[in-house]
């Protein structure tokens, strides 16, 4: 049959288009998936991409009436007012300290709870301490900064009158106006908020090591802590490994929303995050340049931390972010 | 399973349970001695002496609040925006979530693609407050709504939820002519409850908490919301920078409560929505964010 099969001389021409052509001819079958994709598609290109296009500022003299397009160009000048600023150090300084704390004791806080959550055998119990834990997730930061000023308030405040109560001390401490103290507070605050949002996915992990393991370890007399250690931990750990590469990329990318609540002027050095600088800086210094120029390093520096995790991740197992 | 207890592990379960009660009492008592707080007689909060029971009971703190028209209309436009963003941008996540997981759709690569990055590259504060001014969208209820209709890590919880269900139901629908809008309101939606639900509390969550964009974009009292008023409120008793809520209160009210008061009531008023809301979902959002967090 071999030599019965002849091959059309146009075939050879008609090839190459053929992919394309049934490429468009699938978009156009697919018009409805294109209609309920694409428009959505534009927006989170309108307002995550083409902000980036405001960068090009941060190497201008930048005027708001000027627009991106009609300012003066100055090359790195922003930058180097930027570097040489000392108080962009002590910003710099603060988001770092500030997001490693919270993700250090986060960590650790979320762990712990899941094991200890997890050792509870009494159902109801463990399911209302689960529902109450998960509540100030929900709250929004303006309220939970209102707590933590009126606990902490140097009038009547329940923190200095159970402290005075005591006799730890002697009059009233405004704990809010010491510069010292706004990072520990900022970073109880934080976990007092998420510590057990956090727990979901480990106690998910945890539902889901083999009970034969627990049981195997039981009958050879291991003690709560013994299984704990070898069994529930070690389970623990891809998962926890994972989140903690993740959330190293993010380290510079905290939010503001808590230091701008917290804060005041009287520890303004301590609680001054990189993104409220490039707010004062634009809107109070009136020089959008400069904070521009901020934003631009911050998001630099964030994009390089990704990827340079993701490295790290794909380097030490499969598991990878993207 | 009747292995002899030891007394360590008595010990050890008593102790558990004891940090984990302290722990639940820690997290709850700070919203119960507001709440004492905003049905306590004002005077009487004065003298720091309200823990777990209002001293003198009252309504008054309320009233005044309810009574306040500025707070009152930023009440309202809370609730609108909460209703209106969460339907709306639920709606438009569901869609493109839904043709993410159509693995026959010929962009879902490059609009996967272009979401996921999207989660890395972030313009920063200032060039997006740049991007709203130009589009014209200060000042406006508009912006409340429109820059975060799409999150897109809500578009990824529901396409890794809408990816496990299973493929042939899609198919079967399709050979019986249905389109692909069809599919998925008949089909994919009426199975996916669970992670609708989480999205929904997600989205209408941070519609009610959220204050920045009101701070940001919209300086003007008539487009005020809930959590920002609150927030004015609170850097007033702390650095007395003038609230519009309080300075327009009349002086015969204000005498009849303290800022302490007002913050507790207001703060009562605003976690109140969320409270009744949650424990209903609870069950939901959980099977709906570790569907797709945890694989195998």
């Amino acid at each position: 049959m071999q030599q019965t099969v002849t091959i059309p001389p146009t075939g050879a021409a008609v090839k190459p288009n053929a992919p394309r052509r049934s490429w468009w001819r699938k978009l156009i079958r697919q018009y409805q998936l294109v209609l309920l994709s694409v428009p959505f598609v534009a927006l989170v290109i309108l307002f995550n991409y083409v902000p980036l296009w405001g960068w090009l500022a941060a190497f201008q003299d930048y005027k708001p009436f000027k627009g991106v397009t009609g300012s003066e160009f100055v090359g790195l000048a922003n930058f180097k007012v930027l570097f040489a600023d000392p108080h962009f150090l002590v910003v710099l300084r603060n988001t770092l300290v500030m997001s490693v704390l919270s993700l250090v004791t986060g960590f650790v806080g979320a762990i712990t709870l899941a094991l200890l959550l997890n050792e509870v055998k009494v159902r109801w119990f463990k399911r209302i301490i689960q529902t109450v834990t998960y509540i100030p997730h929900f709250v929004s930061m303006v309220v939970i900064a209102n707590i933590v000023l009126t606990f902490l308030s140097p009038d009547g405040g329940f923190v200095n009158h159970l402290l005075m109560k005591l006799g730890w001390i002697q009059e009233p401490v405004y704990f809010m106006g010491k510069g010292e103290w706004f990072w520990i507070i900022h970073t109880l605050a934080g976990l007092w908020k998420e510590l057990g949002w956090s727990t979901i996915i480990y106690l998910a992990v945890l539902a889901g090591i083999n009970s034969e393991l627990y049981e195997a370890a039981a009958v050879d007399g291991a003690s709560r802590l013994r299984k704990m250690l070898h069994i529930s931990i070690p389970g623990l750990m891809p998962t926890a490994t994972l989140l903690l590469i993740m959330s190293v990329g993010s380290l510079i990318n905290t939010g503001y929303e808590s230091q701008m609540l917290l804060g005041n002027p009287l520890v303004i050095d301590y609680s001054e995050v990189l993104d409220l600088y490039a707010l004062s800086l634009s809107f109070g210094g009136g020089d959008y340049s400069i904070g521009v120029a901020l934003s631009m390093f911050k998001g630099f520096v964030s994009i390089v931390l990704v990827v340079l995790v993701n490295l790290v991740a794909r380097k030490l197992s499969d598991t990878r972010l993207f | 399973m009747n292995y002899r207890k030891s007394a360590s592990d008595v010990v050890f379960q008593g102790l558990n349970l004891l940090f984990l009660f302290v722990l639940g009492f820690i997290t709850l008592y700070p919203f119960w001695n507001l709440l004492a707080v905003s049905f306590n007689d004002s005077l009487d909060t004065l003298k720091g002496q309200v823990f777990f029971w209002p001293n003198q009971f009252t309504l008054d703190n309320y009233a005044i609040i309810f009574q306040n028209e500025s707070l009152f209309g930023s009440a309202l436009r809370s609730v609108l925006r909460t209703l209106l963003g969460t339907v709306l941008s639920v709606g438009c996540t569901t869609m493109l979530a839904y043709t993410l997981s159509r693995r026959e759709y010929v962009l879902r690569k490059p609009i996967n693609l272009i979401l996921v990055v999207s989660m890395y590259v972030n313009g920063g504060l200032i060039p997006m407050y740049m991007l709203i001014k130009n589009l014209g969208l200060t000042n406006t209820f508009a912006v409340y709504i429109i820059p975060g209709l799409i999150g897109v890590f809500n578009v990824i919880i529901m396409r890794s939820y809408f990816d496990q269900l299973p493929e042939a139901l899609v198919e079967s629908a399709r050979i019986d002519g249905a389109s692909d809008i069809g599919v998925l309101f008949r089909i994919i939606l009426p199975c996916s409850l669970p992670v609708l639900a989480t999205v929904t509390l997600f989205v209408a969550v941070g519609h009610w908490n959220s204050w920045f964009d009101n701070y940001l974009y919209n300086n003007k009292d008539s487009l005020s919301l809930l959590q920002y008023e609150l927030m004015k409120i609170m850097t007033k008793s702390t650095t007395e920078v003038t609230s519009n809520a309080l300075a327009a209160m009349d002086h015969e009210k204000l005498r009849q409560t303290s800022p302490q008061s007002i913050r507790a009531t207001m703060t009562i008023i605003v976690t109140f929505p969320i409270l009744f809301v949650y424990p209903f979902l609870q069950k939901y959002f959980i099977q709906g964010i570790t569907v797709g967090a945890v694989k195998e």
